[in-house]
Order: structure tokens, then sequence, then C-alpha cells
């Protein structure tokens, strides 16, 4: 029994391990790199640390997790089940841009809270349907669900600028935005603190997911779906429900996302804006083995980097674009640690043969010298 | 890629020295020495779990041993992976087929080769090389789709020697071959074994690696037990050779079985005998009918032409057949993996073509997958999920949609008790434990509580004796009681012994049915076979 539980904490152990040696690797390689281009490394991460973390920026760096959370959590449910959903883009704006069109006129008519309500349900739905086409073309014709949402994400993010420009266009402004909430209008913050209360829907989000995933009988079927599709169709799980189900889902959390982003933290909505917040979570959702509870540490990660990098860059003359550097690492070094870890898995060797050969031969040449000697 | 490099040298010998290789729970290979010499036909013996799969598949260069050395004429090598092991010229002839259906024979073999540019007509000659060799004859342009079973081990042997094999492995080559099929391999095996080459055959049929073997090793439990050299075995007649092969296959459990015979009979050693009882056919209801049911699917396998059968209670319909000839076709439609394109489905005279998995499940109609790791089981869910697999959401173990892990873990304790499955725990992931047990957990989730017809594909293949005979034994009690399995399998001996009738598939339709009533059942079950299928023996 003992010894289980010591093998389970050793394989958990080992997990944590696999998670966050690649984020490790990527810092110290970033921070090699910042150093051939003349920059110091150590004086960039503790500035991003200070901007991050320290003197209350961890407020700031809460409210970015909230729409990354919550885009996380509509990833792991599809990528759970095997299902590509790449449209997170065009489903968060499509969603956004009805929030931020609508809300500041609707709040003259109607009492705050109903239309953060309302526009909150209309942002789920919208986020959900524009994943019902790649939805139907991969239940009825198998059609590679990628190509399709990345599509549909193009011609949502079009239709986002057309909605903006032609239709929610504030009269008073020159510039294409949509109107503008005021302080007021938007959703309060926490007591005491500089973070609104769309915090603590992501954070429920994930509880309320990791419950789903783990605890009820659509967890399970989602499982075995996602592990193999002949099982799933051996149980008896509808495939084309299944499938429907999931993307619907994912598209409503990414929709909740663009709402509770929207009426936090922005207020309005502009033209060719688009904080591609799926980019920046995927390698995160994977790191977190997309478990919905897992992913809140990993996404609480890259907010305090991403809040505090984006001033340490300019202090430290990088450009912005230097984080997207670190995620790209971050992925380099993630697909680097799990062909290891599968490899070791298996308990197949880590180098190719024909690299240990050329590596043992001086020393077989030697070993035979010797006998003969 | 000449002949030259292909045919080795005679007396080269691969040595492999005290092998160990451990799994988490268990010790597969436990300092195992062999040493395979060129033009000899080397049988490995030992049930399923003997280490067997795991000692070849170190060979191929699949896995790497915990320590010991492999040494190819006297020089150590370091086989660390599978194109490792084809330089060494070491080829494979897997259980399963490895061909890819929708290329051509010649395709299929150049699949490996390296090089940028297809060189097909030196690929052609040397197929014709290959051909002779093995007597046979392989038509390079056929679509590997469209091979007999016979053929396509053919194909198979010449893809594992194509690069150039001075060892050729087979692993478990002849459980799917009929009677004519075996000697015709055989007689390739002594073609190769002359023109120098090394031959490992992996069995668990004592008469054939009597016949087939000019050395016998015996696997159990991870060690070599036994081994008996080639000077021996020509020095031992036939029944002696037989009782010190199966005093090592089976050791100490020798003394629980009651003589010898319970364990040749066990071991493949004698030829197989009816072993149920007579029902009466007249007073027995029908319980599943199905009435020329078609199925629309593409693949042959999967695709059934105008199927009409009838089973009745407390019957053991057997369905032979080369495999792939709709076999899997006719497992879904009953199981309602798939749709009946025409025709009707009965249960106790109730029609039931529309109801979907689930529905059939709540009816009573079960199926026991041939692909157990993939379809009848989620590897890395644990042992008590996979038994309820069936029953998701059902209370009392799901409760307002959320799961009782009580509930659950007791039911699922309650099965692995009554079905003996060897598990550490209910918690342990299924994918970790072995074959048998795997299979057990199978049946014991599909035979419970309500099931009235089962059907089993294929329910002993990859298993050890022991779980076959507890398989046969369950499959037996549940017809005792009234069930009715429909049985499909490969293995001839399986179905002469379980079933009442013998029904032949072919091309997805039945082509003949055979009462299980004499001894020439097995001759007229494959003169429908090979009158049905076109000379699938090759």
């Amino acid at each position: 029994m003992a010894q289980r539980e010591r093998s389970r904490g050793k394989a958990a152990l080992y997990l944590v391990i696999r998670s966050v040696v690649p984020i490790v690797l990527a810092l110290v390689v970033a921070g090699i790199l910042m150093l051939t281009i003349g920059k110091n490394p150590i004086a960039f991460y503790t500035d991003v640390f200070n901007n991050g973390v320290l003197g209350g920026n961890w407020q700031a760096s809460a409210v970015l997790m909230t729409p990354l959370l919550l885009v996380a959590l509509g990833l792991v449910v599809v990528f759970r089940g095997q299902l590509w959903n790449l449209g997170y883009d065009g489903q968060f704006m499509l969603a956004g841009v009805f929030v931020a069109g609508l809300a500041p006129q609707m709040m003259t008519h109607y009492p705050v809270w109903a239309v953060w309500i309302g526009l909150t349900i209309l942002a789920v739905i919208i986020g959900a349907s524009w994943t019902l086409i790649p939805a139907w073309l991969k239940a009825r014709y198998g059609t590679n669900e990628i190509i399709t949402t990345l599509v549909m994400s193009s011609i949502g993010i079009g239709l986002t600028n057309i909605l903006v420009q032609y239709f929610f266009q504030d009269p008073t402004v020159a510039e294409p935005t949509t109107g503008t909430m005021t302080t007021a209008q938007m959703l309060p913050n926490i007591p005491g603190t500089r973070i609104h209360i769309g915090f603590i829907v992501a954070i429920v989000a994930a509880v309320v997911l990791q419950f789903v995933i783990s605890r009820t009988s659509f967890g399970l079927r989602l499982d075995i779906f996602g592990s193999s599709t002949k099982a799933a169709r051996h149980v008896g799980i509808n495939s084309t429900k299944m499938i429907f189900a999931l993307f619907i889902i994912s598209g409503g959390l990414i929709g909740l996302a663009a709402a509770m982003d929207i009426f936090g933290q922005w207020g309005y909505m502009r033209t060719n804006w688009n904080p591609a917040y799926g980019d920046m979570v995927v390698p995160f959702v994977f790191l977190a083995r997309l478990s919905p509870l897992g992913c809140i540490p990993f996404i609480a990660f890259y907010s305090i980097f991403s809040t505090g990098g984006i001033i340490a860059s300019q202090d430290s003359g990088l450009s912005s674009k230097f984080l997207l550097v670190i995620v790209a690492l971050i992925l380099i070094f993630m697909s680097i640690t799990e062909y290891i870890g599968t490899k070791r898995d298996l308990g197949q060797s880590y180098l190719p043969d024909e690299l240990k050969e050329v590596l043992r031969r001086p020393f077989d040449r030697i070993a035979s010298q010797g006998a003969r000697r | 890629m000449t002949n030259t490099e292909s045919s080795p040298a005679n007396g080269g010998v691969i040595r492999l020295h005290e092998i160990t290789k451990a799994f988490p729970g268990v010790i597969a290979n436990n300092k195992v020495s062999l040493e395979l010499h060129n033009a000899q036909v080397h049988c490995l013996l030992g049930e399923n779990g003997a280490g067997k799969s795991t000692l070849i598949s170190i060979l191929a260069g699949l896995q790497l041993p915990d320590s010991g050395t492999i040494s190819v004429d006297g020089t150590p090598v370091f086989i660390g992976s599978p194109r490792m092991a084809k330089r060494l010229g070491i080829g494979v002839v897997h259980q399963h087929s490895t061909l890819v259906p929708g290329l051509t024979v010649l395709e299929n073999l150049m699949l490996g080769e390296p090089g940028f540019r297809k060189r097909e007509k030196l690929a052609i000659q040397r197929l014709e090389e290959l051909s002779d060799l093995l007597g046979a004859r392989i038509l390079p342009k056929t679509p590997a789709a469209e091979l007999g079973l016979g053929q396509q081990q053919q194909v198979e042997i010449a893809k594992a020697m194509w690069t150039g094999t001075r060892l050729l492995i087979l692993d478990e080559p002849t459980s799917m071959l009929t009677p004519s099929a075996i000697d015709a391999l055989g007689e390739s095996l002594t073609r190769l074994t002359a023109r120098g080459l090394g031959v490992v055959l992996i069995t668990h049929k004592l008469r054939e690696a009597y016949k087939m073997g000019d050395c016998v090793t015996v696997l159990r439990g991870g060690r070599n037990v036994a081994h008996l050299s080639v000077e021996r075995m020509a020095t031992m007649d036939e029944d002696s050779a037989r009782a010190e092969i199966l005093r090592a296959m089976f050791g100490d459990e020798l003394a629980d079985m009651d003589d010898l015979s319970e364990a040749e009979e066990i071991s493949g050693a004698t030829v197989a005998r009816r072993e149920v009882s007579r029902i009466d056919f007249s007073s027995a209801p029908v319980k599943l009918r199905l009435d020329s049911v078609t199925t629309g699917a593409r693949s042959m396998d999967a695709s059934i032409t105008d199927i009409s059968l009838e089973i009745r209670a407390g019957e053991i319909l057997g369905i032979a057949g080369i495999d792939g000839h709709g076999q899997t076709g006719l497992a879904e439609v009953v199981a309602g993996q798939q749709n009946a394109f025409r025709g009707v489905i009965e249960l106790n005279g109730a029609d039931i073509t529309r109801l979907g998995v689930r529905g059939r499940q709540a009816a009573g109609v079960r199926y026991v997958t041939d692909d157990r790791l993939h379809e009848g089981t989620v590897a890395n869910l644990p042992v008590s999920i996979n038994l309820m697999l069936k029953r998701i959401g059902e209370a009392p173990f799901w409760r307002a949609g959320q799961i009782d892990k009580k509930a659950v873990n007791k039911e699922a304790e309650r099965l692995i008790e009554e079905y003996t499955i060897r598990t550490p725990s209910p918690a342990t992931r299924v994918g970790t434990l072995s074959g048998g047990n795997i299979q057990k957990v199978l049946l014991a989730r599909e035979l419970g509580e309500g099931s009235q017809v089962v059907v089993v594909n294929k329910p002993t293949a990859g298993l050890d004796l022991k779980t076959v005979r507890m398989v046969h034994d369950v499959l037996r009690d549940f017809a005792a009681g009234g069930g009715s399995v429909l049985l499909i399998s490969t293995e001839m001996d399986e179905l002469i012994q379980l079933s009442h009738r013998i029904a032949v598939i072919s091309r997805g339709s039945i082509v003949g049915m055979v009462p299980n009533d004499g001894p020439d059942t097995a001759e007229r079950v494959g003169a429908f076979m090979i009158g049905g299928a076109e000379d699938g023996a090759a």
C-alpha cells in the first residue's frame, strides 16, 4: 500500500517535472538570446516580476487572466475529445462585438445588471453558434475541423470589423469604434481590489468544469470518446451528439470569455483589435495536461509574465513580440520533453542508433585492441 | 539489395545472453539466453505471458533489455530501433497483419525502402526471387486487401525478408491457417533454412513445434526452462519429446491436472473434439434471428450480404471463415454498432433492428469484441470504470449524473473476484493488465446481469492456455444456462470444441452450415472455406 502511494507520488512529481521543465528551459534559452543581443536577462526577469506581481501589479495580471483562463477552459473541453477548435479568435471577437456594440445603447433603456446577464448569455450563444458549421461538417463528413474552424475564424474576424464600422459605430467619434461603457456600466470590482468579478466567474467555471470532467457520466463519456472513437462506438456513444456538444461548450466558454473581458476590462471595441488570447494559451493548456484546475497556475504564470513583460520589454528596449518568442520556445521544449518522456515510457533509447554506433565505435576498437594484447 | 548480401553464411549465430526485461509488476524476461543458429528452425514454445513476445520485441528493436547482451557472430550489437534490427538482417512477421490494405503487394514491400526514387523494376525482380524461395506465387500488383490469408502471410514473410534477412522471426503464424496452409508454410520454412536462413518460430501449439522445429526452447514465467537441442530432438521420438516439453511448459501445475492428457489437450498437442453437450433443437426457442441482413459498409471485413441465421436458447453457433471476410460486420450488426441496410434482426421474436448499441445492451444483446485493447477497453481508464463502461450513467452507480465511486468499486470488486481478474486494485489502469486479464474484464462486463445473446469475436486469440480454458468454460456455462452464443473464431480447434453447429462465412455471406456431429466436421468446414474463398491457402 505504502509502496503504491509512493509510486503514485513519484508519478505526480514526474508529471510536474514534465510540465515545468519546458518553461524553465524556455526562460533559460530566452535569457541566452537576450545576452546575445546585449540585454541583461536577470534585469529583465526581475523587471517582469516587479511589474507583474509586486506593488499591486498582480491585480492587473488577474484581470488579464480572466479571458485567458476562460478561453483555455473552452479549449480543454474540445481537446479532451481530440477535436481541435482553433477558431477561438473568430468566436471571441464576434461574441465580443455584440457585447460592446449593444451594451451602451441597451444600458440607457434597461437596468445595468439585466444587460450584463442578457448580453453575457447572447455572447455565449454567439460563440457557440460560430462552431456549428465546423461541428456539422466534422460529424457528417469527417471534414478536418482544424481547417474549418480556422476559416470560420477568419470570417468571424472580418465580420467583426464590418459590424463595428457599419452597425455599432459610435457616431460621436471619428475612428471606427463602438460606443464606450462608463465605469459604472462595467462589471464591479471584487471589494478591496482592482479585479472585476469576471475573475470569479472564470475560477468558478474552472471548478465546475473540473467537476464535470472528473465526476459525471458526461465527463467519462467525453474521456472515452477522446481516448478512442472505436471504444466510444462500442459503448454506444453517439459521436454526432458528442461532437456538437463539445464544440458548443467550447464556443460558449470562449463567448463567455469575450463577455467578461469586454464588460470587465475594455468597455468598447474598435476595428483591427484582436487580443488573440487563444494563441497564448494553447501551449499552457497542453502543459496543464488538459486539466481545468491545472490550467490555473499555468495561465496565472503567463498572465504575470505578460503583464510584467510588456513593461519590462519597453524598459529594456526589447520588442513586446519577444514574449511570443518565449511562448514559442516553451512549445519547442514541450515537444522535446514529450518526445523524451514518451520514449522513456516505452522503455526505448533516447538517441538514434546511428549516433550511438558512432559514439561506441572508438571504445569498441580500444576494447578489442586491449583484448588482443 | 544483392543476393550475396541476403544469403547469410552457414554457421552464423545470434546469441542472446542473460536478457532481462522487467515491466511494472512483472519480470517478462529473466536472464534468458538463446542461441539462434543459421539454417535452423528454432521453436520458441510457451504460454502467452511466458515472455516470448518481449524477447522478440527486444530482438526486433522495439524494446531495450534492462540487462544482458546480444551478439551477432561474436560481435556485440546494440539493437535500439527496428531500423537497426533490419540492418542486422532480423526480420519479423508479426502476429497481426502489417500490410496496408489499400496498397498493392509491391508497394507494401517497398514501404520501408530507403532512397528517394521508386525502383520498381528492381523490386519486381527481387519479389520473383523471393517467390521462388518461398514456393509461392505472389502477384506484385494485387491489392493487399484482396489476398487470401495464406497469401497474406507469404507476403508478410517476403516483407520481413525484403532487405536481406539472416534471421526470420514468425510470431504465432499458424493460429489462423487451415491445415493445408500450415503444411505450405512448413515447406516454405524448409526451403528457407536450406538456403542458410535462421528461423525462429513462436507458437503455443506443441504438435507444430515438433513437426517444424529443429530445436525447441520452452519459456515459462519469463525464464528459459528447457531446451531440446538439435541432437536431442533427433534421438527422441515424438512421445518422449512431447512429455518433456509438457513438463517444462506446465511444471508443477502438471501435478494438479488429472494426467498428461489434460495438459496435452490444452496445449494443442492432440486433435480437437467436440466438448459441448447436445441440445434439443426442436424444443429450444429461437433467441436471435437474422433475416436477410445486409450492411452497407465499405471494407470487406465490415460488410455482410444477405445473412440469415437462427440461434436457439442454449446453443453455441460457430462462425468459421478466413479472417476479414465479414466477421466484424456480422458481429457489429448484431451488437448494433452498424445499421442493417436491409433485413430484420429479432430477439425473442421482437424486432430490434432499430435499436442502437445501448438499447440492445439493455435488451440483453452483448458483444465481446476481438479488438480488446482499442475497442473493448479504454487503456488509460481504471479496471473498475472499464467494467462499468456499458452502464455509464445508470443507477446505482451514477446518481443525478454524479458517479458513486463506492458503488462502482464494490461492483468492480465483485466482478474481479467472480472472474478471477488478476489486478493490483480496481483503480489500476486496464492497459497495464495482461491480455488474458483484459479479456476477463470484457467477459465479466458482457456476460453479467440480463445477458441473453452474446457475440464473441475471436475470444481466445493471444491468450495463455489456462485463460483459454477459462474462456471456454465461461462460454459453455453461459450456454448451459440458456444463453445463446455466436462464436466467431479463426481457430478451427476452438470451433469444434465449443459449437453445436458451425456456419462458414465467406465474402460477407454464409456459404454453408455444418452440424458439429462427427469426426469429419473440420474437413467439411474446410471444404466450404476453400470452395467459398478464392484460394486462401495459396
